[in-house]
């Protein structure tokens, strides 16, 4: 089967899952918003513009709930032992990798896409942002944190504390992706000239890079029982 | 072969004597020796501690990575042990650094903490390696929890130029604060100090690596033993005519 089938199927599989019972998408997206409510206690928006903090606050909310969408993606391969099945199947390992990180990726994407909007209605933004920019924005920063997420969420997940363990390890190797993601969201969503957020545009694009090829090599040790 | 463990004991006692002999003179370097820095003052000191840990540090991440990446490759225990000892005391130096920053920033800049580059980055490598370290805590085995940390401990140290980087284009829009280590332009005394302590951290740093390994060999030799007596059936009791069982 072509590596790239593979992948497919992987991605394909959790997705499919997801459409049927909902669940998790709905989870998601409701823990999301709690940080958004929470935050809109924590700080005084009367006085304070959103625009100056909104790009942190989402990508709190994107970074919390994207560490709850990393567990359970292996937490559902664990019931059951069906990660068994996946590592005595003939694929390369790198490819189940690639495909949680794509279904990780969409599902974090289904919460950015409802996100951003339900926070332009929240705090009463004006909304001047060009769609595609954002979408490019939002995509190659979710990358990222997907990227690094996965490799880590396969071995923590292995743990009995893995949502303790997990954020322990994520956020601090995500902190390029943290910086880079709110420089950029906040740019792109104010719409302002490609030249002032290209450079961290081209950051993230390398870290994505950079560790999507450490974790096709990486991957194998991180799943080994 | 008794020639080779003839050598290496040699080699360590070595070690002992010189890490012995220069902790003492590196103290008496920085408090004494050294000319008191004009603007700061005698909490200036605090510099030839601060900067040598800070190269330990990375030497003990630097290591880490480098036996990490050679355990996965070979799966000889032998570089995992270097790899873990090398990130604790990674850690421990790391830990070192954050403290003594502070407590020489308070007087100078007027601050604990600032957003500098040099001090989130710092921060961020000490969480990394942390994490590391409490990943080993938490996998089931050695074997599993070797080959995890030796993964974090290859993204950590891939990811800390990348931190660095993008922690200094963010800072880089704010106003910044002075230059933490001396940098060009020291004294050649200080110079010369600061040659000396830093020889003698890495001394300390090599002789706490070497006791570390010896002290997790002796760790999974206790470990097998207690795993190999586990399986045992309890020794037979000898019940004495008459006597309690």
């Amino acid at each position: 089967m072509s590596y790239f089938r593979v992948v497919a199927l992987i991605a394909g599989k959790d997705l499919t899952t997801e459409l049927r019972s909902r669940d998790q998408a709905v989870t998601l997206i409701f823990f999301a918003l709690l940080v958004l409510v929470i935050f809109n206690f924590a700080f005084d928006f009367t006085v304070i513009d959103f625009r100056t903090l909104g790009a942190g606050i989402l990508w709190v909310a994107f970074t919390f709930s994207g560490v709850l969408a990393l567990n359970r993606s292996f937490q559902i391969e664990r019931e059951q032992d069906r990660i068994e099945g996946v590592m005595l199947a003939p694929i390369d390992p790198s490819a189940f990798y690639l495909g949680k990180v794509i279904a990780t990726v969409a599902f974090m994407s289904v919460v950015e896409a409802i996100l951003v909007p339900v926070s332009v209605v929240m705090f009463n933004v004006p909304f001047s942002a060009r769609i595609g920019w954002t979408i490019l924005v939002l995509i190659l920063n979710t990358i990222g944190f997907a990227a690094v997420g996965t490799l880590f969420a396969a071995m923590t997940s292995q743990t009995r504390r893995s949502e303790m363990l997990l954020p322990l390890l994520l956020f601090p190797a995500a902190v390029p992706i943290a910086i880079a993601a709110v420089r950029t969201t906040s740019h792109v969503l104010a719409d302002r000239p490609f030249e002032r957020y290209s450079s961290w545009l081209a950051l993230t694009a390398a870290y994505d890079l950079i560790f999507l090829a450490a974790a096709v090599l990486l991957f194998d040790y991180a799943l080994q029982d | 072969m008794p020639e080779r463990t003839a050598i290496l004991t040699a080699l360590e006692r070595l070690l002992f004597l010189l890490t012995a002999a220069l902790i003492p003179i590196g103290l008496y370097v920085a408090f004494l020796a050294v000319p008191t820095e004009e603007k700061m003052g005698v909490v200036q000191r605090i510099f030839y501690f601060h900067v040598p840990a800070a190269l330990a540090a990375f030497l003990g991440v630097a290591l880490c990575a480098v036996f990490s990446a050679l355990y996965l490759w070979k799966g000889d225990r032998a570089f995992d042990l270097v790899a873990h000892a090398s990130a604790e005391l990674g850690v421990l130096f790391c830990t070192i650094v954050l403290i003594t920053g502070p407590i020489w920033a308070r007087p100078v800049w007027g601050v604990w903490w600032t957003g500098e580059v040099r001090l989130t980055s710092t921060m961020i490598l000490w969480l990394i390696y942390v994490g590391y370290l409490i990943l080993r805590q938490n996998a089931e085995n050695r074997d599993q929890a070797a080959r995890w940390a030796a993964v974090v401990g290859i993204v950590g140290a891939l990811d800390m130029p990348i931190i660095y980087k993008s922690v200094e284009w963010w800072r880089g829009l704010h106003p910044k604060v002075l230059k933490m280590s001396g940098g060009g332009g020291l004294d050649p005394q200080m110079e010369r100090g600061l040659m000396i302590c830093t020889a003698s951290f890495v001394l300390l740093f090599t002789y706490l690596l070497v006791q570390r390994c010896r002290l997790g060999r002796l760790r999974d030799e206790v470990d097998l033993l207690e795993h190999l007596t586990a399986r045992l059936p309890d020794p037979p009791r000898r019940a004495a005519p008459g006597g309690i069982a």
